[in-house]
């Protein structure tokens, strides 16, 4: 597994508005294109040959899985931003300020009171 | 050489100046309180009458990420950009330009190495909103120039407690080994137990007011002591993962040197308690008699 390029997805998605706007609306094929041409660039003209996401990462980034992913050790403040990104306006839509935050919360409610999984890579 | 004139230590709250800025119906029902607390904290660096800023932050992965990762940086440049796209997206927080002062990062940066701080440096650095919210509470003409410093609170392993409280004191020693007839501010910013990406996440209170409610003992006594034999990267992660903005606070404990602050305030919101603190420096003879 990568925590690596699971973080540097989630940190370059956060900061782009038209990366996040395409992983919103079509994360298939945005996750396909990053693995393919964004990802693997280290700065404008180099390219980085060492990192590839795994099966089970790419498949909680394919479907908005926060919760995989806190549970694979993503970067915990990667992992809430880009998903308020994506989520905060429609569920303060839904149910007023701070829905998403919370919902997010409840979803891995499981791990209070345990040792979070390590975020070091 | 320069004059310290004031150590300010508090938590950044993002969302301090939307919630106070919003129409008055769509406000936290805190936010007139909070708004008098922070234009009240305002007041104990105004009155220092500042020349310079020495501000200590931390980068939220925006220009510094996980493939390069200092512990410690140090802005070198006439100017600073601040805010990223993503924190004009969440928080609302305007983009600024902010005056550097070249002769005083060279100065700190050279003082630093001295002193066994190798810090990395950065001569285009885009600041984050760990150094702007300060600005926005404390500073909001925006008005002086600064020397900004992040240390790492967020991608480990990080620094011990130690190390930042022993960073505090360098910088202390630089501002006052500077050679300027210039007053010094020194503002730091971090957090107390704060959750992000968890599940104590935006709860009624921070996820642990009993260790909140002993950080502003500590500040009150100004007992680094207790502090360095208490608190450690692992107690902080059991009061929340994100607490190790604590740090930040050490470190200013650290600049401000083994003295109780003149004056604390605090605010219990929603997700996390606010802290504000303020040393101003002893005179010799002051020293002396305490």
């Amino acid at each position: 597994m990568s925590k690596y390029y699971v973080n540097k997805f989630l940190y370059q998605v956060d900061r782009n508005p038209d990366y996040l706007r395409r992983y919103a609306e079509d994360p298939k094929n945005f996750v396909a294109t990053w693995e393919q041409s964004i990802g693997p660039r280290l700065n404008e003209v180099e390219l980085s040959t060492i990192h590839s996401l795994t099966d089970a990462e790419r498949k909680a980034l394919v479907e908005h899985d926060f919760v995989a992913l806190f549970e694979m050790g993503a970067h915990f403040f990667l992992n809430l931003t880009l998903f308020i990104g994506i989520y905060d306006e429609p569920f303060m839509k839904e149910n007023g300020p701070l829905a998403f935050q919370r919902e997010f919360a409840k979803k891995v409610g499981h791990w209070t009171g345990k040792d979070y999984p390590g975020v070091e890579c | 050489m320069a004059e310290l004139v004031a150590t300010l230590a508090s938590t950044h709250h993002p969302f301090y100046l939307r919630a106070t800025t919003a129409p008055p119906e769509q406000q936290i029902p805190q936010a007139p309180e909070w708004k008098r607390k922070v234009e009240a904290y305002r007041e104990t660096l105004s009155k220092a009458k500042p020349d310079i800023l020495v501000m200590i932050g931390s980068d939220h992965f925006h220009q510094i990420f996980l493939d390069n990762c200092p512990q410690f940086l140090i802005g070198k440049a006439e100017r600073y950009d601040a805010t990223f796209g993503n924190e004009e997206r969440e928080f609302g927080i305007p983009k600024y330009v902010l005056e550097g002062d070249m002769e005083m990062s060279r100065f700190m940066h050279r003082d630093l190495m001295d002193q066994g701080f190798d810090l990395a440096f950065s001569n285009e650095l885009k600041i984050d909103h760990s150094i702007i919210c300060p600005i926005i509470t404390v500073r909001p003409d925006n008005d002086l120039p600064v020397v900004p410093i992040y240390t790492n609170i967020f991608a480990p392993p990080l620094p011990s407690p130690r190390r930042f409280y022993d960073l505090g004191r360098a910088i202390r020693k630089a501002i006052d080994a500077f050679p300027s007839d210039k007053r010094v501010a020194a503002i730091g910013t971090g957090h107390l137990s704060l959750e992000l990406g968890g599940p104590r996440q935006f709860m009624e209170t921070g996820p642990d007011p009993v260790f909140d409610r002993q950080a502003l003992e500590w500040f009150r006594s100004g007992d680094i002591d207790a502090i360095l034999a208490n608190v450690t990267h692992e107690s902080m992660a059991k009061s929340g993962n994100a607490t190790h903005g604590f740090l930040n606070f050490i470190l200013m404990m650290g600049v401000a040197g083994p003295q109780a602050a003149d004056y604390v305030d605090y605010l219990d919101l929603f997700h996390t308690m606010e802290a504000y603190v303020t040393w101003y420096p002893k005179t010799g003879a002051e020293e002396q008699a305490a």
